[in-house]
Parts: C-alpha cells; sequence; structure tokens
C-alpha cells in the first residue's frame, strides 16, 4: 500500500536507500567520534554542572550531606 | 580575559515553581474528583460543567500542560541560566511566558468544563487558545535559543540538547495537529478527516508524551541528578548516543496508538518496529541515571530528595520497557481499550514526571532562599505517601485491564459471548476503580505534605531574587584545526537546532506523508458512506462537547469477540467525513460505532435522562441537562459551509435549507418519541444528539442489505 502512493514519483525507490545511508553513516560516525572523543573534554563536560559551585553560594544542603 | 559579573534571575524560576505546586494539586485533585466517578457517578456533583466528560480533559490537560508545563520551565529556567553561565536572555520574555502561560491553564480550566473542545486528547483545547500557545511557546524557544548565544560557556551540557530538541518538536506538532478551520470564536472542525486525523492525532499525542513528558525531563535529570547526588552523570558518552538515538527514533513511534484499527498496515507495522528500537535509548538514559549514583547508594539512603530521583528514573524505566511491549499487536490487543493504558500512562505521570518534580523541588527551594529543607522526615513521609499512592493506582488498573479483557473475550461453549452485557464487564471491576481512587488520594495527600514542608523552608530562609555570580566572558571561537565535529556542534547552537529538526522531520514526513495522499485515493472509499444530515452534525458536536469519547470507543477492531458484540468490524471508508475521527481510547462504556438503530429513541431518551433507568447498575452519569437545552440551530449554515471548505461534498446552496432540513428530522425524532409516550420540542439537545446516534454506523449496513 505504502508503494502505492509513491508509484508516481520518479525512482521512487531510492528514498529509502537514500534515508537509510544517512541514519546508518550519522549512528556510525556518532558512534567513532563518542569512541575517539578526547577524554579531557569528556570529563570537563560532565563535571559541568557540578562547576558553578565554585562561582556561587555554596549551599548547606550540600554540606550537610558532605559532614 | 576579565572576569564579569552578573545576577541569575531566581523570581521567574521562583514563581514557575510556586505555579508548578498549585497547579498540580489542582490537577490531581480533578483527577480524584473523575476517579470517583467511575464507581460513583453521583460524584459529577449533579453539574454538567463537573461530568465526567468533561473535567477528564480538564485533569490531563492540567496534569500535562500547568504541572509538568510549569515544571519544565521552572527546571530550565534555573539550570539553563547556570549551565551557560548567564542570565536568560531577556526578562521581558521570562515574564511573557510566565503570564502567558498561566493565563493559557486559565482558559482551559474556564473552557473545557463549558465544553469547548476539540476532543483530540491532549489537545482539547480550541482555536483561539492553541494560537495562543503557539505565541508563548515561541517566547518560550526566542528566549532559550537567545540566551544560548549569549552564554559564557563555549560548549553546551546535553541538558541543553534536550530542551532544544523539546522546543523544536512541541512547536511543529502542536502547529500541525491544531490545523483546523473555525466556525465561530469556540469551535473548528479538524482540517483532517477520519484515519488521516487518528494518524496526525497520535503522531502528535505520542510525541506529546515524548517531548514534553520525556526529553526535557531527561535534560532536567542530567542537570539536577548530579546536583542532588554531587556528582557527575554516569558517561557523558552514553548521553551523547542516547539523545540523539532517541530523537531520531521516538518520531516515528505514534501508529502504535492504533494497531488493530482500519489505520493502514504499513503504518500499524512501521508503529511497532520504531517502538521496539526506543528500547535502547531509552535503557541508554535510565542506567545512565541509576549508574550516576554508583558507590553512592548509601546517600540515596539517607537523602530523601535522592530517593525521589531514584523511584523517578525506575519509573521511566518500566514505562519505557512497557510502552514497546504494548506496542506488540498481540499485547496491544488486550490493553487497547483497557485500564492498562491508564496504568501505563500513570506509571510515567505519577512516577517519572511527578517524583523527579518533586525532588528537583525539594532540592532547587533551599537553594534559592539560601537554606536548609525545613523538614527530611515530611519529605520522607512524602515520598512513602507518593510511593505507595503509585502502587495502590497502578496495581488495580492492571487487574482491571485483565479481568475486564477477559470477561470481553469469553465465550460460551456453544459459541456465544459469556457476557454479553457489557456492563456486567465495568461492574466487575467497580472495586479496582475504588482501589484506585485510593492511590491517588495517598498521592495528592503527599503533594500536601510537600506544599508545607515546602512553605515553611522558604519561611526559614532568604529569598535571593538576583543571584551573584561571576565567568569569565566567552572568547571568540577560534578553530584550532583538529577538533572533532560533534564538539563543533555543540558551539553552534542555531546549526545545532537545524540538525534536530531535521532529525525529528524526517519520521514526521515519512509518516504522515502518504497518509495526506490517501484523501484522493479511491481505494479507501465506501459508495455508501454519506455525509452527516445537518442534525446528525450538530447531534455529533454536542457529543464531542459532553466528551462521550472519554468513555466510548467508536472503532470495532477486526476480532471475533468484537464483531460478536458490536457488529461488523470498522472500515477506513467509514471515516472519511468524520472531522474530527472519534475513534476514542478507552472503553469505560461499550463500543458506539454501530449503535445505530440497535434500540428505538426513546431507549436513548430515557437512557440519558437516567442511565441506570435503561441499565441497572450503569456508571454512567445521567445528562438531563440535553433535555432541556436548545442546540444551536441557526448556527448550523455555517458548520455545513465550513464542512465543505474541508471537502465533504454538500451540495452549493445546501445552506439556505439547512434550518428546515434539521427541523424536519427532529420533527420525526420527536414523533417517534411521542409513540412511546415521551414528550419534548424538536430544539432539544437530545433530539439531535439521537438523530446522530442513530446514524452511527448504518451507512455500511445500507450496503450489506443492498449486497
Amino acid at each position: 500500500m505504502f508503494k502505492h502512493y509513491f508509484e508516481t514519483i520518479d525512482n521512487v525507490e531510492i528514498f529509502p536507500i537514500i534515508s537509510l545511508s544517512i541514519f546508518f553513516i550519522f549512528f556510525v560516525g556518532l558512534i567513532w567520534w563518542v569512541i575517539k572523543a578526547d577524554k579531557n573534554y569528556i570529563n570537563k563536560m560532565k563535571s559541568l554542572p557540578m562547576e558553578e559551585d565554585n562561582v556561587t553560594f555554596k549551599n548547606d544542603s550540600n554540606d550537610e550531606k558532605n559532614h | 580575559m576579565g572576569i564579569e559579573k552578573f545576577h541569575y534571575d531566581n523570581k521567574v524560576v521562583k514563581y514557575f515553581a510556586i505555579a508548578t505546586v498549585i497547579w498540580g494539586a489542582i490537577g490531581m485533585l480533578v483527577g480524584l474528583l473523575a476517579a470517583t466517578q467511575m464507581f460513583a457517578p453521583e460524584a459529577n456533583l449533579g453539574s454538567e460543567y463537573t461530568t465526567f466528560g468533561r473535567i477528564r480533559p480538564l485533569h490531563t490537560n492540567a496534569v500535562i500542560f500547568a504541572f509538568v508545563g510549569n515544571a519544565i520551565f521552572a527546571g530550565v529556567y534555573y539550570s539553563m541560566q547556570r549551565l551557560l553561565k548567564t542570565r536568560m536572555f531577556n526578562d521581558a520574555l521570562s515574564w511573557i511566558n510566565f503570564w502567558g502561560w498561566q493565563l493559557i491553564i486559565l482558559s482551559a480550566v474556564i473552557t473545557l468544563p463549558m465544553g469547548f473542545t476539540s476532543s483530540k486528547e491532549y489537545a482539547e483545547l480550541e482555536w483561539p487558545i492553541d494560537i495562543a500557545i503557539a505565541i508563548i511557546w515561541i517566547v518560550f524557544g526566542i528566549n532559550m535559543i537567545g540566551t544560548i548565544i549569549k552564554r559564557r560557556e563555549k560548549h553546551m551540557y546535553v541538558a541543553i540538547w534536550f530542551y532544544i530538541a523539546s522546543f523544536i518538536t512541541v512547536a511543529v506538532l502542536h502547529v500541525v495537529n491544531s490545523f483546523a478551520i473555525p466556525v465561530d470564536f469556540m469551535k473548528s472542525y479538524s482540517a483532517f478527516s477520519g484515519v488521516q486525523d487518528a494518524l496526525v492525532q497520535w503522531w502528535y499525542g505520542h510525541n506529546a508524551v515524548a517531548f514534553f513528558l520525556t526529553t526535557p525531563y531527561l535534560g532536567l535529570m542530567y542537570y539536577f541528578l548530579p546536583k542532588a547526588a554531587n556528582r557527575p552523570i554516569y558517561s557523558y558518552k552514553l548521553s551523547i548516543v542516547h539523545f540523539w538515538a532517541l530523537i531520531f527514533l521516538y518520531i516515528w513511534a505514534g501508529p502504535h496508538h492504533l494497531l488493530y484499527t482500519s489505520l493502514p498496515e504499513w503504518a500499524q507495522a512501521l508503529g511497532t518496529a520504531f517502538s521496539i528500537m526506543l528500547i535502547a535509548p531509552s535503557w541508554g538514559g535510565m542506567v545512565n541515571g541509576l549508574l550516576t549514583l554508583r558507590g553512592a547508594w548509601d546517600k540515596v539512603k539517607e537523602d530523601p530528595i535522592l530517593k525521589f530521583m531514584v523511584v523517578a528514573i525506575t519509573a521511566y524505566g518500566m514505562a519505557v520497557f512497557e510502552g514497546p511491549m504494548l506496542s506488540l499487536k498481540s499485547v496491544n490487543a488486550i490493553a487497547h481499550y483497557t485500564d492498562w493504558i491508564v496504568a501505563h500512562v500513570h506509571i510515567g505521570a505519577l512516577g517519572w514526571n511527578g517524583f523527579l518534580t518533586f525532588g528537583m523541588l525539594y532540592w532547587m527551594i533551599p537553594q534559592m532562599w539560601k537554606t536548609k529543607l525545613f523538614s527530611r522526615k515530611l519529605a520522607n513521609t512524602h515520598f512513602w505517601l507518593g510511593t505507595l499512592g503509585i502502587i495502590f493506582y497502578a496495581l488495580p488498573m492492571y487487574v482491571s485491564a485483565f479481568t475486564q479483557w477477559l470477561m470481553w473475550k469469553e465465550f460460551t461453549p456453544e459459541g456465544i459471548l459469556q457476557y454479553p452485557n457489557f456492563l456486567s464487564t465495568t461492574l466487575q471491576i467497580i472495586p479496582m476503580y475504588m482501589i484506585r481512587a485510593f492511590g491517588g488520594l495517598l498521592y495528592l495527600s503527599g503533594v500536601f505534605v510537600m506544599v508545607y514542608n515546602l512553605i515553611k523552608t522558604a519561611k526559614a530562609g532568604n529569598f535571593v531574587a538576583n543571584e551573584a555570580a561571576e565567568a569569565p566572558a566567552l572568547e571568540k571561537a577560534v578553530s584550532k584545526g583538529k577538533e572533532y565535529w560533534h564538539r563543533v556542534w555543540e558551539r553552534k547552537p542555531i546549526f545545532f537546532t537545524i540538525l534536530t529538526t531535521i532529525a525529528i522531520l524526517l519520521g514526521g514526513i515519512f509518516e504522515l506523508i502518504p497518509s495526506f495522499m490517501m484523501k484522493d485515493n479511491e481505494a479507501t472509499k465506501i459508495e455508501a458512506v454519506k455525509p452527516y444530515t445537518p442534525l446528525e452534525l450538530e447531534g455529533r458536536d454536542i457529543y464531542i462537547s459532553e466528551g462521550c469519547v472519554g468513555c466510548h470507543s467508536q472503532m470495532i477492531r477486526p476480532f471475533r469477540y468484537e464483531t460478536e458484540r458490536y457488529g461488523e468490524y470498522s472500515k477506513a471508508g467509514e471515516f472519511v467525513y468524520d472531522h474530527p475521527f472519534l475513534w476514542g481510547s478507552k472503553r469505560t462504556g461499550p463500543d458506539l460505532h454501530r449503535v445505530g438503530g440497535k434500540y428505538p429513541d426513546s431507549w436513548h431518551f430515557n437512557h440519558m435522562y437516567d442511565p441506570r433507568s435503561m441499565s441497572p447498575g450503569s456508571t454512567m452519569p445521567p445528562y438531563p441537562w440535553l433535555l432541556q437545552q436548545p442546540y444551536d440551530l441557526e448556527g448550523l449554515p455555517d458548520k455545513i459551509t465550513v464542512m465543505r471548505k474541508l471537502g465533504v461534498p454538500y451540495e452549493e446552496g445546501f445552506e439556505e435549507n439547512v434550518e428546515a432540513n434539521a427541523l424536519a428530522q427532529a420533527k420525526g425524532i420527536v414523533k417517534s418519541l411521542e409513540a412511546d409516550g415521551i414528550e419534548t420540542v424538536p430544539e432539544a439537545k437530545i433530539v439531535a444528539l439521537i438523530a446522530y446516534l442513530q446514524r452511527l454506523g448504518t451507512d455500511i449496513k445500507v450496503e450489506t442489505a443492498d449486497n
């Protein structure tokens, strides 16, 4: 049925192949990048939410947990 | 590079947090009222404004858009400023966002009980409010992107990506699903009809769950969980893969809400396949959250905030495993139309959204008031009331779902339905409905404990409206040559936003376009199916306005136990003139697709006046006002004109005879009622409603007779 609606478009069969390729290449690339990613950079990103405590008022609920 | 001094805006966060708590309590209270009505219909307080059909959308809208919506804004405004080391882009936009959103909620609180509804689930609000939502949402988006542009932190933390994706996708979904042509100030007809409308609605409905209840909350999890646990997220790499996989896959899964319906088979299969794939990224997120606490489980024992978050993430993990399972056709056959779906969404709403919000509030309020939480003990009490509430809510719903489904499909050895009376299957699960309401009460009482605790906390502290902070100014980005592509993206918010948009649009386009083409397709057309008469159309609008779709489906699935009970299964071609579709998603009462001609007019009249007079023990509320109120006869010509614009083949010039046509049909019904000793007037709403109910599903019966 799906095919039926697209029959009128020329070379429609290339569409799913293109989309699959986009998905596949994107995710392979993404995983490749993630594996190779610079450790320092990852650690820096990871600690972003923790960073602001250095500049702002330190909350005592954290202190409480540490004691 | 000089250090810049600036202030975080806490005031707007405070307002959003207060709104979260107030609307949360109201939304849950309405939910409790609706839950009570399911076993005690008298709890409708004898008023049309508080009857189930009208307050059910009020409950869902209040919880999703008022409670969760305000919590998203509170969390995003709090975390974004800190992650990007800047104040929000523009204070005026922040406040337009706040007050605009509250006004929208207020208008929903007024219009939904009045019966102004589009009937599309989680998109019930009528067109003027839809436009307001779009404007305020875009204000939020501009404020967010503006903040990202003026940031002092070079890279965007993963939480920000989730916020961007949520903003973009909700905007696209809302606009497409709200396409409608207005009839008057508070009434419009969906631009789509039947199968197409159903597909668009559930493409929206599913992704409202995905991009309103899930992705913003994952963003909040990635910020507030590390804060509360005082340790970074388990794996930042996993969060990157998890993000892209989730937004690529989520958008395709909508059709799993329509399995075994008249939706084309390929679309159903597409929905199932992508739903199964979704387990991977969803569990990626859950695992990432839970493993953040590795080596810190001793803290969970002591800290109520972490307890809330652990249960929230666990509930998320359960719901996102259950979801794909429910997308398997055989499982879906059980869950669709039963309380299983109700259990499933409440694991998500009460567990994931509710508990993460509570955890966030317990953490954020002491921060902004520079004090400690007033009582850890009360927070623990809240935690246990909430947890028990979820259990007492969900377990009875699973039991009732299986009980009712087994009763629906039970045949005697002779091959006839064991429980031919639908009502007997509902009465069987009444005790479960009572326990469910008790669960809701427990959960809500926990919220009141929280309100007290937070007020006491705020009173003990000093609120800092503008929190001083400092950070180095952002260097102009200079390429150092060797940089990986994803890192570069994270520095380019606009580019990143465009990529996210492409990812979510791909799914939408491939899913929806074939169905738009179907409109001109003759394949599904059934010659015998004719447009509604003006009176039937008016009756249909009354059906919509009263929220009948909340308890009655109009979609008979191709199972023997359904066709035996209701009649021939529903065909796609039968709905071509249905703007909007009214397939429904829950059967508290029987399916109505083939109710036409099943009972005499007088049965419907008496049943609407007092359901128990016709079906002893019925849990349907009475609708006596339908016998008193007149329908809008003068408004009919405009409705016909709009329907014609939408492609319903009413003849040119038909408008001029519409009123006479409607009255003639109405008089026929009045006459048939008279024969049974009932007196009424042709202008009463009940007459139009009877006309509609008697028409339902009869077109195809004509066809069968012809054959």
